[in-house]
């Protein structure tokens, strides 16, 4: 395993190997990239995976292709792209429903129809074709300054409306009922929600790649729910995970030349099922839950 | 003393379907009612529309001595349709955390004087421990109790439970019936608390709100559960029978209520016999 045959060599050339990769502006560049990406992933698939709306993301993150695709087509970055039509879907798709509800299909058959014409986009902007790989599995090493003020901002702008919206949206998404009847307007917030989570995805997106954003928005916050019952512990656990699993990944990548994005692919579904594993260790200590609700075994 | 709920000749209507026509009583306070009929008869349309989340099309309906607004916090409810989310491990103090002035924008944040009122309200319902257990750990009547406390929660006047005993075994409901009497009683608050069963109420409540055809019927259980009244509230020949301290609501020879509802408390029953 990558992680057990580095970590003794990191011990002793500790110094070396790290002072080695900051010698490169480009590895300073993905640091501080993956780094801001991971903490607003971190926090943003935090709400999602409680929600439940882990698939809604990976939809939002498919548009966002076709969204990213198109602008190159016009010659427009393709990160403006991606805002852009992540944050028109997301807006969309909280408009339609006002409570969390099973839309799978309907979520699938848009996200099948995006996927689509990013291919067309692709197909009329041939040139291009080279930056599909950097769109699908994500290029963290190709990011430049600007690029980071430009993650930055979007990631603090991220935050404050997640910030702005939290405490009505963990209502929500508890007791949808109760918070309606408490005057909770879940329409809005969901709407928002998504908006929010299009933006994320966004930036993610920049670091792993549209194909790949489940490593840093689902993974990590999966995880952190199996083991936390506190709200903040949960969230902190979560940003740190995903911190952590960037970072590593770009160290073992630099070490490896393996892609950036299998690392930290390699190092979410690790710590996924380690978290899962801790979890089923502990209910099993714990001996059968008293708990083990009694209209479960009725037959 | 004015009354805490006050319907006159109003109407509920809910896609173009009149679920309560022209109907009028009055809750007096401290007064504790149970809320029965079949179902579909309106008993979540009444707590909704007296929540302020359903305007009456025709007549008039007072909480409090004003047109209810919804997000009146005098009015404590623990809604029916509860989405639980089974596999969340949030602990119960952050639970009951994020409905605390839940509907205001901003970061959650619980000062300590909220957490010692929401352990405080636990306690109250017997449940202080579940503040620090995990909801995918809590069985169904603890989850039931962990609600409750919630709905207690900023010492309401008016207490809505809609259908509160659902998915419980009978222990477990007596249980829940019991907190709801004792505490009330205590703290002086109303409440409307709907049910499929009449029994397992009889020892609680004070008056009984009876709905169906579209009419509602409140008063004592004597002057409500009788066959002539029901049977115009279920629209069809309805006996009533009263056997040691129960009360059996026959249609044509079958239990009323067990018939009507099999499908919700299958779970509870079957552990029982």
């Amino acid at each position: 395993m990558s992680s057990a045959t580095i970590t003794p060599m990191t011990m002793v050339t500790a110094t070396s190997i790290i002072t080695d990769m900051f010698q490169y502006e480009f590895m300073n560049n993905a640091f501080a990239a993956a780094g801001i990406v991971a903490v607003v992933s971190g926090v943003v698939g935090f709400f999602l995976v409680m929600r439940g709306q882990t698939f809604a993301g990976h939809a939002l993150s498919h548009i966002g292709f076709a969204g990213a695709t198109g602008a190159g087509l016009i010659g427009l970055a393709p990160l403006w792209g991606l805002v852009g039509f992540t944050l028109a879907a997301g807006v969309v798709m909280g408009m339609l429903s006002d409570r969390i509800s099973n839309r799978d299909v309907a979520i699938g058959v848009v996200l099948a129809l995006a996927l689509g014409f990013g291919l067309l986009f692709l197909h009329y902007y041939t040139s291009f074709a080279t930056q599909a790989t950097a769109l699908l599995f994500g290029n963290v090493f190709a990011v430049d300054h600007t690029m980071i003020m430009t993650l930055g901002l979007l990631g603090a702008i991220t935050l404050a409306a997640l910030a702005a919206i939290m405490r009505p949206l963990i209502f929500a998404t508890l007791q949808p009922e109760l918070a309606e009847a408490k005057g909770v307007p879940l329409r809005f917030v969901s709407t928002a929600f998504l908006a929010i989570v299009a933006l994320a995805v966004s930036e993610c997106a920049q670091i792993v790649g549209v194909l790949m954003v489940f490593t840093l928005m689902v993974g990590p916050a999966a995880a952190s729910q199996r083991v936390t019952s506190g709200l903040w512990n949960g969230l902190i656990l979560s940003a740190g995970l995903a911190l952590g699993e960037a970072w590593f990944g770009i160290v073992i990548a630099y070490h490896t030349d393996w892609p950036v994005s299998f690392c930290i692919a390699v190092l979410s579904a690790l710590g996924y099922f380690v978290c899962l594993a801790a979890c089923s260790l502990r209910t099993n200590a714990n001996g059968p839950a008293e708990a083990g609700p009694q209209h479960n075994h009725s037959h | 003393m004015t009354a805490i709920v006050e319907l006159d000749h109003a109407t509920l209507r809910i896609g173009g379907r009149n679920v309560l026509a022209d109907v009028s009583f009055d809750i007096a306070p401290g007064e504790f009612i149970g809320v029965l009929g079949p179902n579909g008869a309106g008993k979540t349309t009444l707590m909704r529309a007296i929540l302020g989340l359903l305007p009456p099309s025709a007549g008039s309906l007072r909480v409090f001595g004003r047109t209810p607004q919804s997000g009146d916090p005098a009015i404590g409810y623990l809604p029916q349709l509860r989405t639980v989310l089974p596999d969340l491990r949030i602990r119960g103090l952050d639970f009951i955390g994020a409905s605390l002035y839940g509907e205001r924008w901003g970061m959650p944040s619980l000062t300590r004087k909220d957490r010692s009122s929401i352990e405080e309200t636990l306690d109250a319902v017997g449940a202080r421990e579940l503040a620090r257990r995990p909801l995918s750990e809590m069985s169904g009547g603890e989850r039931q109790r962990l609600l409750l406390a919630q709905a207690l929660m900023g010492m309401p006047k008016l207490l809505l439970l809609d259908e509160p005993l659902i998915s419980l075994d009978h222990r477990h409901q007596e249980v829940v019936i019991d907190v709801v009497k004792t505490v009330c009683r205590e703290r002086g608050i109303t409440v409307l608390f709907s049910a499929h069963e009449l029994n397992q109420l009889l020892g609680a409540i004070d008056r009984v709100l009876y709905l169906g055809n579209g009419q509602a019927v409140l008063g004592t259980v004597e002057e409500v559960v009788t066959a002539p009244v029901l049977s115009r509230l279920y629209g069809t020949e309805i006996e009533v029978l009263r056997a040691s301290g129960h009360i059996f609501v026959l249609s044509r020879g079958r239990d009323v209520e067990r018939h009507d509802h099999t499908h919700d408390h299958g779970h509870g029953h079957e552990h029982h016999h």
